[in-house]
């Protein structure tokens, strides 16, 4: 019985670790989306991000530095996407995809360029990463039962970039709904021209929402290379943009719900990689691929039938030209 | 200082080679309701625009107050106290009427305190000119009337002094015109001075003190409304003289040809959307349907034309026989002399990337008439367009013109010529003139009346009571999908009907609207 509690709590753990950057990710889609830009690009933004961070980090020693830079380079990418969606009105989902495409094959380039590892940055010491912290207390609160158990395991001793995105939800729902920016960014998504003719300027609103988009891409990227990991590998985002996408829309658009798909995801995937080598009563072991393919075959399922229809900003998608 | 709230001197304002403005002047006094009228095309909106910051004019000057100023953007003319109700209501239907009101005038940087401060001022400005919506209720869930009193909140707690306001009468049942009215009343009483943009005339004549006439991008007149007459003011919009009424004889009622017996559908959504209808329409008269945008006429004029299946019950039209088992098609309407002028001509009427020719014969493509064996006969095609063009007088009179750039007019022209001409024995029309000029207004009822002299059965679908009135020899009220009633034409006045698209019976609807004044009969009805 111990022995389970202590396994649900690590697993717990893992889902936090996991669900980082798909959290950061989704708040950053939240954004954008909300203003009505697409944007399919978060991959690519996460991947640039956890590139420059790896670089950086590798360079300087210095994971502070490491993250700035991760945030400056993800919302240039943002603003090219914007520059390509907003200010000349093109295709939201292919100037998203162009994102993505360029910067899986950029980083490979420049990191063997740069490092000749194979497109691989060099490997961290614990001084360049985001180590894991362990919160004040774990002493004493540690010895207190159950909950004691639950705050030392699972909830003390992750990176401080966890922490960062817990937080990032909360302010990402205070920005969205209590402030003059969210009504304003809420309202550009559903009706531009009602925010144009309260003499609001659509364009700048959008612009600032892909910016904050394109920062928020830069600290989940900056988690995967020096948080989680201790380098940039080539294709290290591995799809998890697209994961935060579904979160997004899975979340109908919303921050707590979005988080909570997120969570749900990465429980998904702290599951899978439990299950590996796992001898399961009834089913015997079950295939790694099968159980790497869970939370993909698992999103599609979720995706398809049990949302129902997610009332996507009404204007997402669609580039704002005034009338007549 | 100067009388005038606002005074706009020799505006020029040209798209590309089209100059939508010339040498435009227009001289508002403080405190009046100023009418402009003109044509689809005639200046009108662009005029609006430059002076509500949309487009810059490319020359002219613009005085607010006696003060000559600049305006290049929206915030600009919310400054000067210039407020717009734009035609299309510029709301967020997921945002409550608060949060609407806010958006753009918010007070700080944090929502509560906005909050607090619009909330007491809107309740101040609803005591103040009766203008009452419930602040907490989301917009996309109120009616259409109630959405441009949160327009018209919006302007004013901008601080707007010179409100415009924009084909504002369109959407509305003539109750909430009037109401429309009183509130406009209001507010001119209160020194605010209205501009109102409009193509009817009768508004013009009930509510303005001045009007202003434009015609091709120029303006043509200026009266005092007192001093005018609708007959005048459509004159010296069309440039021409113009028949607002429509001569006809009385119907010689033919056979049945149109049979709905207790008719139910129910959309996808599982709402009903026509509850239990039954009528008939013989051959030989016009049936008009009046009702409010969305009350079911358009569900029952699609599974009329064959495009949507009944759910319950069943219409015969010439004897063929659609119930929901055997809902039939189009295709199949068309064969047996059904013809159909969908209400809205972009989504089912025409292809807009097609050229005329095309849409000239949508619907009819397979018939003998166009084909030679396998092939489309393009010879026979471009000159049976050609003769629908010179019958219909569709301007420019070329075949290969993209339907696209037509004018509304002219592409509804084109429309009814290719259902007319094939001489059915059923048509059914759905809002034959919307969007079209008064001009071709008269045309195309002359042309609907026509049919119903060569013993065609005639079912007209408008939302413009106006319409209704002019042509039907019977009218059928809709409201929420029922039949409220039938009123012939001879009993039929528009205070009785725009009761009865409430949902108010038909005798309680009468004896409600009996006060109305008598002058009614007889007057020009545009």
């Amino acid at each position: 019985m111990e022995d389970l509690f202590v396994l649900v709590l690590r697993t717990f753990d893992a889902m936090l670790r996991v669900a980082t950057p798909l959290i950061f990710c989704a708040m950053a889609g939240l954004f954008s989306e909300r203003s009505g830009i697409v944007d399919i690009g978060l991959e690519g933004k996460m991947l640039a991000g956890a590139f420059a961070a790896g670089a950086i980090a590798a360079v300087t020693g210095n994971a502070w530095a490491a993250l700035l830079v991760a945030v400056m380079v993800s919302m240039s990418l943002a603003l090219v996407h914007g520059f390509a969606s907003i200010t000349h009105r093109g295709d939201q989902v292919i100037s998203g995809v162009a994102i993505n495409l360029s910067v899986a094959g950029l980083t490979v380039v420049l990191g063997n360029a740069w490092f000749r590892q194979g497109g691989q940055t060099p490997t961290l010491g614990a001084e360049a990463r985001f180590m894991p912290i362990t919160l004040p207390g774990v002493e004493t609160i540690g010895a207190i039962p159950i909950f004691g158990t639950i705050y030392a395991e699972s909830i003390s001793g992750h990176s401080l970039l966890v922490y960062l995105a817990l937080a990032a939800v909360p302010l990402t729902a205070w920005v969205v709904y209590k402030t003059r920016f969210g009504l304003r960014l809420r309202a550009v998504g559903e009706n531009p021209a009602a925010v144009d003719t309260a003499g609001i300027s659509v364009t700048w609103l959008r612009y600032r929402a892909v910016m904050i988009c394109g920062a928020l891409c830069g600290f989940a990227g900056t988690f995967l290379a020096i948080g989680q990991n201790a380098s940039f590998v080539r294709d290290m985002s591995a799809g998890q943009g697209y994961i935060a996408l579904a979160a997004l829309i899975f979340g109908k658009w919303r921050p707590w719900t979005a988080f909570g798909a997120c969570l749900i995801f990465g429980l998904l995937d702290a599951v899978a990689i439990r299950l590996q080598g796992v001898e399961l009563p009834f089913i015997g072991e079950v295939p790694v691929q099968l159980i790497q393919a869970l939370p993909y075959i698992l999103t599609v399922v979720l995706l398809a039938g049990f949302i129902g229809r997610a009332v996507a900003p009404k204007a997402i998608g669609v580039p704002y030209v005034k009338e007549r | 200082m100067s009388s005038y709230a606002l005074k706009l001197t020799g505006i020029n304002k040209a798209f590309g080679p089209v100059q939508a403005n010339k040498d435009v002047y227009l001289a508002v006094a403080k405190g009046e309701i100023h009418g402009v009228i003109g044509e689809n095309g005639a200046g009108k909106s662009t005029l609006m625009s430059i002076l509500y910051g949309f487009y810059e004019a490319d020359s002219g000057s613009i005085e607010v107050g006696g003060d000559a100023v600049r305006i290049r953007n929206s915030d600009d003319a919310i400054a000067l106290g210039i407020g717009m109700v734009h035609q299309h209501f510029m709301l967020i239907d997921s945002f409550t009427v608060l949060e609407n009101v806010m958006l753009g005038a918010e007070s700080g940087p944090m929502l509560a305190s906005s909050e607090v401060k619009a909330e007491a001022e809107l309740l101040r400005l609803e005591q103040e000119y009766g203008l009452h919506v419930d602040l907490n209720a989301e917009v996309g869930g109120l009616p259409v009337g109630q959405q441009q009193r949160i327009e018209i909140l919006k302007a004013l707690y901008r601080g707007a002094e010179i409100l415009i306001l924009d084909e504002p009468t369109g959407v509305l049942t003539p109750q909430e015109t009037d109401k429309l009215f009183e509130i406009l009343q209001a507010l001119k009483s209160q020194g605010v001075t209205i501009l109102l943009i409009t193509h009817k005339l009768r508004e013009i004549m009930a509510v303005t003190d001045g009007v202003s006439v434009m015609r091709g991008g120029e303006m043509v007149a200026h009266r005092r409304t007192a001093d005018t007459s609708t007959e005048e003011l459509a004159e010296l919009m069309v440039g021409r003289k113009v028949r607002l009424d429509v001569d006809k004889a009385a119907p010689h009622v033919g056979e049945t040809l149109i049979q709905v017996d207790h008719l139910m559908v129910t959309d996808h959504r599982g709402v009903d959307r026509v509850k239990d209808v039954s009528f008939t329409v013989n051959a030989g008269e016009i049936v008009g349907v009046a009702g409010v945008s969305g009350n079911g006429q358009s569900e029952l004029l699609q599974v009329l034309a064959g495009i949507d299946a009944p759910s319950k019950g069943r219409v015969v039209l010439v004897g063929v026989t659609a119930t929901p088992e055997s809902p039939g098609d189009p295709a199949q309407r068309r064969r047996h002399g059904v013809a159909h002028v969908p209400e809205d001509r972009h989504r089912l009427g025409l292809v807009g990337k097609f050229a005329a020719q095309e849409t000239a014969i949508l619907g009819y493509q397979a018939t003998d008439a166009v084909n030679k064996g396998m092939f489309l006969d393009l010879d026979a095609v471009r000159e049976q367009t050609e003769m629908m063009m010179a019958e219909f007088d569709v301007r420019p009179p070329d075949p290969s013109l993209k339907s696209a750039n037509f004018s509304g007019g002219n592409q509804q022209k084109l429309i009814l010529a290719r259902e007319m001409t094939k001489a059915p024995k059923v048509l059914l029309v759905g809002q034959p003139t919307r969007g079209v000029d008064i001009g071709a207004i008269e045309f195309i009822h002359k042309q609907l009346v026509s049919m119903r002299e060569a013993g065609c059965a005639v079912l007209l679908v408008s939302v413009e009571l106006d319409e209704i009135l002019t042509l039907s020899d019977r009218i059928l009220v809709m409201c929420a999908g029922e039949l409220v009633g039938e009123v012939p034409i001879e009993e039929a006045d528009e205070r009785t009907i725009g009761l009865m698209m409430t949902g108010v019976p038909r005798e309680e609807a009468a004896n409600a609207a009996a006060p109305a004044p008598a002058s009614q009969e007889g007057e020009a009805r545009v």
